[in-house]
């Protein structure tokens, strides 16, 4: 049953991308910064740390192919090392914020009543703070260290899972195939789980994918002002920090490359939200 | 004879999709004098209201007409230019859409809705138009037009909505209106209310009339001449009698033996030809004296969190094998009846017992853990929407037979889901399909596969054929009177057609706003109702016998 049903997810997977070039670039270019993401210690040419004075402040060249950085350091290598940073604080606080968040949304959507609405009502006061003075907030009060960078952006994504997931299973909640998997045995809190939240997963994962764009840039912006991943760790925000201060001398590679690897890893993201929903949806499949 | 005021000629429309270029008519004639009001039937699929869109060049982006000429008043109207159907729309044909609340923009009042459609084909002024259009929402008998013109479609009934619609369609004298399933979702009585007033109208104003919908009975009480479509033809074209006496095509033969009339038998649902004789079942061995009712309800009510009560005072009893009908209009509380036997919702006060057991004291919550769950099930409403998006017909068959029985995935479950697929006649190659890929009909069979693979003692079937053809309704009941006979189970039929329950039900009970009006054994019950308000439901389902009456 279940090798059918594989053979015919990928079968899927290839028609929704064939039809949508885009998404298919999307989906490469994720993939390649998953690689990335893994084999960065074996693919940096250099010790991304390793600083070489005699070196420093080279344009890009056959050697060094993004440049080196004030101390020397090779660009490409801390681009490479820092992809796995960034993308494990988005990734880790995506899944932290939809686990919890649609949880919680597709419960108070399902229930109703005071939970759901003393959950709208804390929900309204979170988002009526700017999103991102919030997570400076929580990360100066907790010290900036990477796991509280994560809680950070975790909790500030947490009101559009809420939200999100509890619209969707609202709108289900009296549907008939809701009220039959009741009468097949199912408690309340069963159905919400392995019945409501896998049919709103499809529209979820848009969320997500958009959600992780977003992450990204926001450890970046944190680490930019000063509030996220400590120098010397390689990290896309402080590289364009550093880099920022070099732009009026000419030295236009320490920001650009970071700044491109930022807005690729963002663009890649949004583009799949579409594809990916075309994917996960049954009714899509002929 | 006059010229006809309408004139299609071998009309063809083609849709472009995700697998090519699909016929949704092919060749379809017919043509309509002034005055004259055509029934245009058939099942969905059958292109009927393809037919009526691209009469009224409403056909959407993906739809062309590909062939044939229309006419209209001598016209050539086939390929009418934007400018030539502003023109044409609401002046000279005018269309009444199925679902009124969808066509009326909710954020107007009525009456600025109805002065929108006179401004846009006459010069008179704003104040005048609204004067016209309270003049209209009297003609179509709405009461207090004077406040109801500042009324908003939300507060209105779905009845009142349509009557707008009438009222606009009217706005600007058309000699053609086109009616797409106009009284589909309605009350029988309000059917029977707003179909008398479109016929008054179109009569008193000399219009001419196409009644699209899938109702022969509503076709032949209305309707001098019906049509018969079948996957994108015409088959037949008569007046009403020789449809119904004297069908010539298969399919018009086929269609007229699935519509229930007030005589008709569950068996004689399919033609002559093609009739499967009934099991014969050895008399239903009576229960010794003393065992106790399948269902016996007491006094049940239904107070909703908002103050309103939904259900007061109900009760019922149900023995072994019988079979009830709960018929009502929306809004009678016969869905949450049904539910709160299913135990799916609380009473608010009562007792439910089940088997001499009281299971109105488990709360609906717990009520999944319950020996019983398994003793009562249910069929729902819209095949649509009663089966899991992400369930294939295997699992969701599967699904009670996993949690009720504990049957582990593996041969003898999968034995157990052929066997139930086999009993309401689901072939095992569609076991592996999504809902998406599957008919209306199909979905109907699994979801009574799931209701009934636990060997269930109550069946509580809401409405179970209201959203099918009425040749799928002819077959799915035949199969759950099949299944009924075969499992002795006991029915708890919730329908709003009353000649389906009169065919499926020993007993009727009758309900209005939360309370029994009438009940009784099912066939005295219609043939001879005590109350006012049984009477009104029985008189307004269109009968086949009574347009015989009309007619003669």
């Amino acid at each position: 049953m279940s090798a059918i049903d594989a053979s015919s997810t990928l079968r899927h997977t290839a028609f929704v991308l064939r039809g949508n070039p885009v998404t298919a670039v999307a989906a490469c270019g994720a993939l390649v910064l998953a690689l990335v993401a893994i084999l960065a210690p074996w693919l940096a040419p250099y010790d991304p740390i390793a600083s070489d004075v005699p070196q420093a402040l080279q344009p890009p060249s056959a050697l060094h192919w993004a440049g080196t950085d004030q101390l020397g350091r090779d660009v490409f290598s801390r681009l490479i090392v820092a992809t796995r940073l960034d993308l494990t604080i988005a990734v880790t606080a995506v899944a932290v914020s939809f686990a919890i968040g649609s949880v919680i949304g597709a419960l108070c959507g399902y229930g109703g009543g005071k939970l759901d609405k003393a959950v709208g009502r804390f929900v309204d006061v979170l988002m009526a703070f700017p999103l991102f003075v919030l997570a400076m907030a929580m990360v100066a009060a907790l010290g900036n260290r990477v796991e509280n960078i994560v809680i950070a952006t975790a909790i500030i994504n947490l009101p559009f899972y809420i939200r999100f997931a509890r619209a969707e299973v609202n709108i289900r909640r009296n549907l008939g195939w809701v009220e039959a998997a009741r009468a097949c045995g199912e408690s309340h809190v069963a159905v919400v789980l392995r019945f409501l939240l896998p049919n709103v997963l499809p529209a979820m994962a848009v969320q997500m994918s958009l959600n992780l764009g977003w992450a990204i840039l926001n450890a970046a912006g944190l680490s930019f002002i000063g509030l996220g991943v400590k120098p010397p760790t390689p990290e896309w925000g402080i590289m364009v920090a550093e880099g920022a201060r070099f732009i009026s001398t000419g030295r236009w590679w320490l920001v650009a490359f970071p700044g491109f690897a930022l807005m690729s890893a963002v663009l890649c993201f949004n583009l799949l939200g579409d594809g990916l929903r075309d994917i996960l949806d049954p009714r899509m499949r002929t | 004879m006059t010229a006809p005021l309408l004139e299609v000629e071998d009309l063809k429309v083609t849709f472009s999709t995700r697998r090519g270029l699909v016929e949704a008519v092919r060749g379809v004639t017919l043509s309509l004098q002034p005055g004259e009001m055509l029934g245009l039937v058939g099942e969905s699929g059958s292109g009927k209201s393809v037919t009526g869109f691209a009469i009224t060049h409403l056909l959407d982006k993906a739809g062309r007409i590909a062939g044939g000429r229309i006419r209209f008043r001598g016209q050539d109207i086939t390929g009418a230019g934007s400018a030539d159907l502003r023109q044409l729309h609401g002046a000279a044909m005018a269309m009444i859409f199925q679902n009124p609340r969808a066509a009326l923009n909710p954020i107007r009042a009525i009456g600025e809705q109805i002065a929108d459609a006179i401004l846009a084909h006459r010069r008179i002024s704003r104040p005048e138009a609204r004067d016209e259009a309270l003049k209209l929402l009297r003609a179509v008998q709405i009461r207090d037009p004077e406040q109801r013109v500042k009324a908003y479609p939300h507060e209105l009934s779905g009845g009142m909505c349509q009557r707008v619609m009438i009222a606009i369609a009217i706005s600007c004298n058309p000699q053609l209106l086109i009616a797409d399933e106009p009284t589909t979702g309605l009350d029988v009585t309000t059917q029977k209310v707003v179909m008398d007033l479109l016929a008054d109208i179109a009569a008193a104003r000399g219009m001419a009339a196409i009644l699209i919908t899938h109702d022969l009975g509503l076709a032949a009480r209305y309707c001098r001449r019906v049509v018969v479509m079948e996957q994108g033809s015409l088959v037949e074209e008569a007046e009403p009698l020789t449809l119904f006496h004297r069908p010539q095509h298969p399919y018009t033969k086929r269609l007229v033996a699935a519509s229930p009339t007030a005589t008709s038998r569950v068996e004689d649902l399919v033609p002559d030809g093609e009739r499967v004789p009934l099991v014969q079942v050895s008399a239903l061995s009576l229960p010794p004296h003393g065992t106790p009712l399948l269902l016996d309800v007491k006094q049940i009510a239904k107070r909703f969190d908002d103050g309103t009560t939904g259900v007061a005072d109900f009760s019922m009893t149900m023995r072994h094998g019988e079979s009830i009908g709960l018929v009502g209009e929306s809004g009678s509380g016969k869905s949450t009846i049904s539910r709160m036997i299913c135990r799916l919702i609380d009473p608010s006060a009562g007792e439910i017992l089940f088997d001499g057991r009281a299971i109105g004291q488990i709360p609906a919550r717990d009520f999944h853990r319950s020996e019983f769950r398994k003793d009562i099930q249910i069929v729902f409403q819209d095949p649509n929407e009663s089966l899991n998006p992400r369930y294939t017909a295997f699992d969701c068959i599967a699904h009670p037979l996993l949690r009720l029985l504990g049957l582990r995935s593996g041969d003898r479950l999968r034995r157990q889901v052929e066997d139930c697929a086999d009993r309401v006649g689901l072939p095992r190659e569609l076991l592996s399909r999504f809902p998406h890929q599957l008919s209306g009909g199909q979905k109907a069979r699994v979801g009574i596969a799931r209701a009934i693979a636990c060997k269930p003692r109550l069946l509580v079937l809401d409405e179970p054929t209201a959203a099918l053809d009425v040749s799928v309704q002819a077959v799915v009941l035949q199969l759950l009177n099949r299944l009924r006979r075969e499992d002795n189970l006991g029915f708890l039929f919730v329908s709003h057609d009353l000649n389906v329950v009169r065919m499926m039900c020993d007993r009727t009970i009758v309900l209005r706003a939360g309370q029994i009006v009438e009940q009784g054994e099912s066939r005295a019950l219609f043939a001879n109702p005590q109350t006012d308000y049984t009477r009104e439901l029985v008189d307004a389902v269109p009968h086949i016998q009574r347009a015989e009456l009309a007619l003669a």
